[in-house]
């Protein structure tokens, strides 16, 4: 016996929600990888912490999601029982871990991107558990951006050893951030009914945050690509498969399993 | 004299009592109380109701929390209760109470500064070099102590190390 995927019945709102909280799930699998393998003990609490935030906030997320869709989804369902094209997370989530720099690099990345849209939803948010999810979050995101920033910065300005390896995680990460803040019709409804704020609108301040994180780290801001990624439409890269296969198969064989 | 059914702000007030006896799973220390994380108790007539603020997105215990203070409520004969998640406004450690952070500090946690709040605050938060707020040493009080690791055994706690008595101990993080 096994799960079978459930249909989603999607509007602009669960759409823009499930791409905030599949982009905290995805990240929180891929931070798990490095629980027993991080280059320190601290850092590897640190990276289960963190994964633990992101769970919570996906968990309120999708929860929330499967109440608006109204077709009795609860979050188990929506965490392990879609197909790949039904997962709306940014691209660069599902990339593999990397090393330590990458990791620490996505995760300031992620959490300056997640910071400031927590802020605006904990605002603006018309919807009164979109406001009180992002209300916690936020501080949660603030300390993780913390947390990662101080690596980028340690190791970008530290031997050449670790900054090639910084320069390296850029060089691979960076052209994933398009994604962030491109703009479409979701985005446009959930703004046009005050659900939150278009992404485009992130993109000035996360560039200004990053652009500090670099200058600390003596980097320069890498160029921009004219690559784009779109996993937030459900178009994933060649990674994503194996992501899902990993986190999926407790529930596909094992029907509605519990602790 | 009817020595039946307890009236309803008996019942509350019984029910708060007995609140401030379950401790957290994560920080035995600290009553669910004393963390801050019960916001009211409602008599509904038919049950209570028990509100609960999780204190972290994905903290563990909330789930045992819960469980736990509906079987110290229904276990003390208070009648059938039931237990709502109200998310907002969020849970601060500002809402540990004083007598929560005196109970922490001999429990060896060092108990949380203020927290930042609301955008003044925010907006004074350096992303980059940031120097926090000198945390005491929960032993000695010593000021001079330095943070070994900005996450610890649970969500809630950092790792910190006492310069001058040499010993480390955890600090409950302001958020």
């Amino acid at each position: 016996m096994s799960a079978a995927s459930i249909e989603l019945t999607l509007t602009p709102a669960t759409t823009y929600l499930l791409r905030i909280g599949d982009t905290c799930l995805i990240l929180a699998q891929r931070l798990g990888e490095w629980c027993g393998h991080a280059p320190v003990l601290e850092e590897d609490i640190a990276m289960a912490n963190i994964a633990l935030d992101l769970i919570g906030q996906a968990r309120a997320l999708l929860a929330h999601a499967g109440a608006l869709e109204g077709a009795g989804h609860d979050e188990d369902q929506l965490a392990f029982l879609r197909n790949e094209r039904d997962y709306f997370n940014l691209t660069l989530v599902e990339q593999p871990r990397g090393d330590f720099a990458a990791s620490v690099l996505r995760n300031a990345m992620v959490a300056t991107w997640l910071k400031l849209l927590w802020q605006r939803l904990a605002a603006e948010s018309t919807d009164d558990e979109v406001r009180a999810i992002a209300a916690k979050a936020v501080k949660e995101a603030r300390y993780h951006q913390q947390h990662s920033a101080d690596w980028v910065v340690r190791l970008g300005d530290g031997t050449a050893e670790s900054r090639r390896r910084m320069e390296d995680a850029f060089a691979g990460l960076w052209r994933f951030a398009a994604e962030m803040f491109d703009t479409d019709a979701a985005d446009e409804a959930a703004a046009a009914q005050g659900l939150g704020p278009r992404w485009s609108e992130l993109e000035a301040p996360w560039r200004a945050e990053m652009r500090a994180i670099l200058d600390e780290a003596t980097l320069e801001v890498p160029a921009d690509s004219a690559f784009r990624s779109d996993g937030k439409r459900g178009r994933h890269s060649e990674h994503m498969g194996f992501i899902l296969a990993d986190m999926q198969y407790l529930q596909r064989a094992f029907p509605g399993g519990v602790w | 004299m009817n020595a039946a059914a307890p009236t309803a702000p008996s019942r509350v007030a019984a029910a708060w009592q007995v609140l401030h006896g379950v401790l957290d799973p994560e920080v035995p220390a600290l009553s669910v109380c004393d963390l801050g994380i019960v916001r009211e108790v409602l008599d509904h007539g038919d049950a209570l109701e028990l509100v609960l603020t999780p204190t972290y997105s994905g903290c563990p215990a909330t789930e045992v929390i819960e469980h736990d203070v509906l079987a110290a409520v229904q276990g003390a004969g208070l009648g059938p209760a039931r237990v709502t998640l109200r998310r907002a406004p969020a849970w601060t450690t500002d809402w540990i109470s004083a007598e929560g952070r005196r109970k922490l500090a001999e429990y060896g946690i060092a108990p949380p500064g203020a927290a930042a709040h609301g955008p003044a605050q925010q907006a004074t938060v350096r992303l980059i070099g940031r120097r926090s707020e000198a945390v005491a040493c929960p032993r000695c009080g010593s000021l001079h102590t330095e943070r070994l690791s900005a996450f610890g055994a649970t969500a809630c706690k950092s790792l910190y190390r006492c310069t001058t008595c040499r010993e480390p101990f955890e600090h409950f993080k302001p958020i």
